[in-house]
């Protein structure tokens, strides 16, 4: 008590460097803390994203993930609607499970014949009322809402393409898609070079083109591979094209009802579906929802491997992204805490050197070496607990106001402008972590000064101008 | 009280050794109050400083209050100071940021003595120093005679056996001097503690019991004028 005393009347003595050092830790507490809150933010934005999309788990084929990019229907699930029945009527499951719904991938080719394009595709079918309800999930209430499936209530033919998808097969004007550039034609015609054959069967393509235009312009045809092997065509009405974000999954991507797909695929043959997707009340029910499950899933894994993904091992580009906002976090620490450790050891070595006389008449009149190195450490301690806290309050100031101000901004993978915001209010762990982090290089910046100021010689400190 | 047996000391400057005490013997009888006489440069200080247990010397024994002090660690020789040793420093050498009450109450709070006892021990001193109206002032609100007189306060804090006290006076105008003087000797009588105190000035050898003259880090003579005489 005493130490602490006097310690803080020593730092009130010098109130212009004392402050001095203290803005310098407070700003560079600030500094962490509002961009660990904007990564915290980040990281709330893609876990909400991909939660939203593929639910927080997914039951598939043990093999799925790694191999079913190939052959997506030949790892389907077989039991899938026994399977989301045992999950609805667990009593546990209940408590913690929103949505629980199955997911039909394929891969196949799309092609719109009048405008004489096509390309590969990959697709999902599911059930749009389902994703729908998964798109509304906001566990850590952010202010943008992720836009709904278009496929809710539509008419069972009805597909959603990326934009990307829409732009290669010429269904931008159908479709009212903005910022759609498209190709600059061929001006060269070789028509005159054509041989008279040719050239007559040219003409007659020209008919087929004036029926179909009559057909609706957003109507595509889609080619996929049956279970059984066999290409079979099925005619989609694209109602809407969503960016996907990220540009080689928009160019690929389509969405349809999972009934029209499963039809499509296994024709009257029993369905399968590739994912169940599961999605959680809450993030941390992930451990508890996948032990609850595994009993379930093992009557169902006899005659086919099940494995449960939560959305981390499913989007490992989350991972990633965490992984390296994490390091820049780290980083930006080091060179904070580097930039408070020389402060805060100079302050303290100034200070000892000023008080060279008082550390002499202090140790004269019995106090012991620890005592002052006691001293000192409890004066760099103080320092840096009030400027962390400082730190954090200032941050919590300019937090409110960056997220008042809402400057719009688009983060990777994103295809919607979102508001700049940074999350310090809450993050207990982050604040109380940067907070012990600037103390303790406090204490490590005033211990090396404190030492030499215990180990000073009583004479020649006494003796000290 | 204090008592040094051939004590030598010499100092290292760079390459130059300055020889500052060349063997000498010294009792400082209790209950006294002796003044260590000479000119500057004589060893006044360094000889005070190792009867105070703040230096050591080269060569001979130093026994304060019974004990060999050249045997104790430097924490044991800490712990020693404080409960046997007062210090009074020519600059006052108060802690600034503590009140006149605050840094005679600090000796105290180090010996870890409880709150009863510090607010009975403290005001008394600062009666006894006739401060007992500025208990609340900081050093920097005090006159140089005032500050003294609160070390003078915070050196008898502890009940030590023996004051250390380096030319006391020398910082102060000769009237406030001299009333340090007649303070500290009121102070030898009051409590029962040996005082030893440096100083170039010949007029205080009349305030003293014992004069101890020295010259060049060696003594020139000691004069025993009263006092109980019992090392």
């Amino acid at each position: 008590m005493m130490t602490l005393s006097l310690a803080v009347r020593n730092l009130l003595r010098n109130r212009r460097r004392s402050l001095a050092t203290l803005l310098a830790m407070a700003i560079g507490s600030t500094s962490i803390l509002l961009f660990g809150g904007f990564s915290s933010n980040v990281n709330y934005e893609l876990h909400t994203r991909h939660v939203q999309k593929g639910g927080h788990l997914q039951i598939q084929h043990r093999d799925f993930y790694l191999y079913g990019s190939g052959n997506p229907t030949a790892y389907g699930i077989s039991d899938y609607v026994k399977i989301l029945a045992a999950i609805q009527n667990d009593e546990a499951l209940q408590k913690m499970v929103l949505v629980a719904t199955p997911t039909l991938q394929f891969g196949g080719i799309a092609g719109n014949y009048a405008a004489s394009v096509s390309r590969t595709i990959i697709g999902n079918g599911f059930v749009a009322e389902d994703i729908n309800r998964m798109r509304r999930w906001n566990d850590f209430d952010l202010r943008t809402q992720a836009p709904l499936s278009a496929l809710e209530g539509a008419a069972k033919d009805a597909a959603v393409v990326g934009t990307g998808v829409a732009r290669v097969l010429q269904l931008c004007d159908a479709l009212q898609i903005a910022r759609c550039p498209k190709p600059e034609k061929e001006t060269k015609s070789d028509a005159a070079n054509l041989p008279d054959d040719i050239a007559q069967l040219s003409l007659q393509e020209t008919p087929v083109a004036s029926d179909a235009a009559g057909a609706s312009p957003r109507r595509i045809e889609v080619l996929v591979v049956s279970a059984r092997g066999a290409p079979n065509v099925t005619s989609l009405e694209v109602i809407r094209a969503e960016d996907q974000g990220i540009k080689e999954l928009d160019e690929v991507s389509i969405m349809m009802h999972l009934a029209q797909l499963q039809q499509l695929i296994y024709g009257k043959s029993p369905s399968r579906a590739t994912s169940i997707m599961l999605q959680l009340r809450h993030s941390d029910q992930i451990p508890a929802a996948l032990a609850r499950l595994a009993p379930i899933l093992a009557r169902f894994s006899v005659n086919q491997p099940l494995a449960v993904l939560d959305f981390r091992e499913l989007n490992p580009f989350y991972v990633q992204t965490m992984q390296m906002f994490d390091t820049i976090f780290g980083f930006v620490f080091v060179l904070i805490g580097g930039i408070v450790l020389f402060t805060v050891s100079n302050t303290m070595n100034t200070t000892v050197v000023e008080r060279t006389v008082e550390i002499g008449t202090l140790r004269a009149i019995g106090l012991r070496r620890a005592g002052i190195l006691r001293l000192f450490v409890t004066e760099g301690a103080l320092l840096g607990l009030c400027g962390a806290v400082l730190g954090v309050v200032l941050a919590l100031v300019l937090s409110v106001i960056i997220n008042q101000i809402g400057m719009p901004w688009l983060p990777p993978g994103n295809v919607e402008l979102v508001p700049f915001t940074v999350s310090v209010w809450g993050e207990n762990r982050m604040i109380l972590g940067t907070t012990f982090g600037l103390v303790c290089i406090a204490i490590l910046s005033a211990w090396w000064p404190a030492r030499r100021a215990a180990r000073l010689d009583v004479v020649e400190a006494l003796r000290h101008v | 009280m204090a008592v040094l047996k051939q004590v030598e000391k010499t100092y290292h400057m760079d390459s130059v050794s300055v020889p500052v005490i060349k063997g000498v013997d010294i009792v400082v009888r209790r209950a006294c109050f002796t003044v260590l006489l000479g000119p500057s440069g004589s060893g006044k200080t360094t000889l005070l400083n190792m009867i105070g247990c703040i230096d050591r010397p080269d060569k001979g024994q130093v026994i304060v209050a019974g004990c060999k002090v050249g045997d104790l660690t430097d924490d044991a020789l800490s712990d020693f100071r404080a409960n046997n040793i007062g210090f009074i420093f020519q600059n006052f050498n108060l802690l600034p940021v503590l009140s006149a009450y605050e840094n005679i109450e600090y000796p105290l709070l180090l010996a870890g003595a409880s709150a009863k006892k510090r607010g009975e021990r403290v005001p008394k001193l600062l009666e006894a120093v006739g401060l007992a109206d500025k208990a609340k002032y900081f050093p920097g609100q005090l006159s140089g005679g005032q500050r003294q007189r609160v070390a003078i306060a915070r050196a008898l804090a502890r009940k030590p056996k023996l004051v250390i006290a380096d030319e006391p006076t020398a910082n102060l105008d000769s009237e406030t001097g001299a009333a340090i003087l007649a303070l500290m000797r009121r102070m030898v009588k009051r409590y029962e503690v040996s005082f030893i105190f440096s100083s170039h000035d010949p007029d205080v050898i009349k305030a003293a019991d014992d004069t101890i003259f020295l010259k060049d880090g060696t003594i020139h003579g000691i004069r025993r004028q009263g006092g109980e005489g019992a090392p």
